[in-house]
């Protein structure tokens, strides 16, 4: 910021991971000399979430969390960490936000970075089930571990085979569990990838021996003397120790409703992260945006998102606007198998999948709509995901007989159309 | 114990004292700028490449296979890229000089 008009100004960020931590480092990089405080009802020091689910639930000792930043880069950098708080309501028109204890905060510009919560689907019995817990926090790794270290028979049953839940399943399998996984639809992943990802994460899983089960539509979960059975619709059951759900989240978005910004599947924003009142931006996985590339507004679960826009926002408050133009990328790990997806695949109407003929878990799918790549899945093939990048970005014609040809080496000009 | 030299695209130089972690993690402590690790570190989102000084590449070593998929066709990849995050710190590092790529 060339002035010092921000001197005396206090920045408020409601949400104190991905999204909201980079914001504020990027604020204070770009200039901001004002106060910048957050708020977050996580009490730890904030942490990195992917590897909750990954490398952190299957490791032998998960003292220390992987941090974001280390705590002493907050005071160094003038941000105020208030951990363990809630805020309850933003006033936009006095501009202050209030804690769930009452107090208040004022704000000159507020961030909204609340991200999502695990949506708990509403069966029968499961407010009473025993070790039932979702998969996002740290509080959530220490409740499963415990759950684990304390079953002697670590019969496990994950609710919902999306990435949350085949990660639960491969980290905690690591760790000696009986796993079964029950998902509603007739493939794993369903919503994400396209039937040959489905297929390969499917085959995976069972030679890990878990037991990955389809068209398990869950109805009714029973708890007798602290062992849970699980019912689906097909008089099936399972008996669990433990019980994961993953089947999806909630977008935290009850603060900017109350506060009447304007909502439409997640906070709406425009492309430099600001909602519908001036003062106040919304980053993250909370977010509903436009994304440039695919011309379409969207919403994002991921940490590509959180930390590209917490940066585009930072950059508009300090009056250096620049526009939000990203191409998602996510990825995952179970086993030995590395996912990095990159795009959006939503309106694919072909896909081609590449098995490179050396190693059949080396493989990429490629979604095309007509003659336009919208995204690639590649497992444990790094240059098919940093290629497929360059290919969207650039927009790049591709010939899919070539790209098929799996004698052709991944080379930036060998898939081009002549 | 390990001093290693960050030079940032806008040549600012920082050197920095590490003794264990990767260097991407030293990087990101230390607020080097164009060095974000993303994913935390595991190889997966190529936001931590550097370019080292090509008299210190013997100190540093070449990539590991998945780290050379990342970075072959990197827009910025150069003979002596790396990725920090898969270069875990030692006193072998003592002294190198990093060049950041974004």
């Amino acid at each position: 910021m060339s002035d010092s008009s921000s001197l005396n100004k206090t920045c408020v960020v409601i949400g104190a991971s991905h999204a909201g931590v980079n914001f504020a480092f990027t604020l204070r990089r770009e200039g901001w000399e004002g106060a910048i405080i957050l708020f977050d009802s996580d009490p730890e020091i904030p942490y990195h979430r992917p590897p909750l689910s990954k490398a952190y639930l299957s490791a032998e000792d998960n003292t220390q969390l992987d941090l974001l930043f280390p705590e002493q880069n907050y005071a160094s950098e003038n941000i105020i960490l208030n951990l363990g708080k809630s805020v309850v309501s933003i006033d936009k028109e006095s501009k202050y936000i209030v804690l769930s204890d009452k107090s208040k905060q004022s704000y000159d510009k507020l961030v909204i970075a609340t991200g999502a919560r695990p949506f708990i689907p509403p069966i029968n019995g499961i407010k009473t089930a025993n070790n039932l817990f979702p998969m996002r926090t740290f509080a959530d790794t220490v409740n499963i571990q415990n759950a684990m270290k304390n079953s002697e028979k670590k019969r496990v049953v994950i609710i919902g085979g999306g990435y949350i839940g085949l990660e639960t399943a491969a980290s905690l399998k690591k760790t000696g569990a009986n796993v079964v996984v029950l998902e509603r639809e007739e493939r794993v992943l369903e919503r994400v990838t396209a039937p040959e990802m489905s297929f390969f994460f499917n085959k995976l899983h069972k030679e890990n021996n878990v037991d990955l089960l389809t068209n398990k539509n869950v109805i009714e979960i029973k708890t007798v003397k602290g062992i849970n059975e699980v019912f689906c619709d097909d008089n099936t059951s399972y008996f669990a120790d433990l019980i994961v759900v993953g089947v999806g989240i909630k977008v935290n978005t009850e603060l900017a409703t109350k506060a009447g910004l304007e909502i439409e599947n997640g906070i709406k924003v425009d492309e430099t992260a600001k909602t519908s009142d001036v003062d106040i931006y919304a980053i993250g996985d909370c977010t509903y945006h436009f994304n440039p590339h695919y011309n379409r507004f969207i919403r994002l679960e991921s940490v590509q998102n959180a930390v590209d826009q917490a940066k585009v926002a930072a950059s508009a408050i300090c009056g250096n606007e620049v526009v939000y133009n990203a191409i998602p990328w996510f990825w995952s790990d179970q086993y030995d198998v590395k996912l990095q997806m990159v795009g959006l695949s939503q309106g694919y109407n072909e896909v081609i999948q590449r098995v490179e003929e050396e190693n059949e878990k080396c493989q990429s799918v490629w979604y095309f709509k007509d003659d336009e790549l919208l995204a690639v899945d590649a497992v444990n093939n790094g240059k098919a995901y940093v290629l497929g990048t360059r290919f969207i970005k650039g927009k790049q014609q591709l010939d899919k007989g070539k790209l098929k040809d799996t004698k052709i080496p991944f080379k930036p000009t060998s898939f081009l159309k002549d | 114990m390990a001093k290693i030299t960050f030079v940032t695209q806008s040549n600012e130089t920082i050197t920095v004292e590490g003794n264990s972690g990767n260097v991407m993690e030293l990087a990101v402590q230390n607020k080097i700028k164009g060095i974000d690790g993303n994913c935390g570190g595991v190889c997966s989102c190529a936001t931590c490449h550097v370019h080292v000084e090509p008299s210190d590449w013997d100190k540093v070593g070449a990539p590991n296979s998945m780290e050379s998929d990342m970075l072959e066709f990197d827009e910025k990849v150069s003979d002596y890229s790396r990725l920090s995050c898969q270069m875990k710190i030692s006193e072998d590092l003592d002294g190198i000089v990093l060049k950041v790529a974004n």
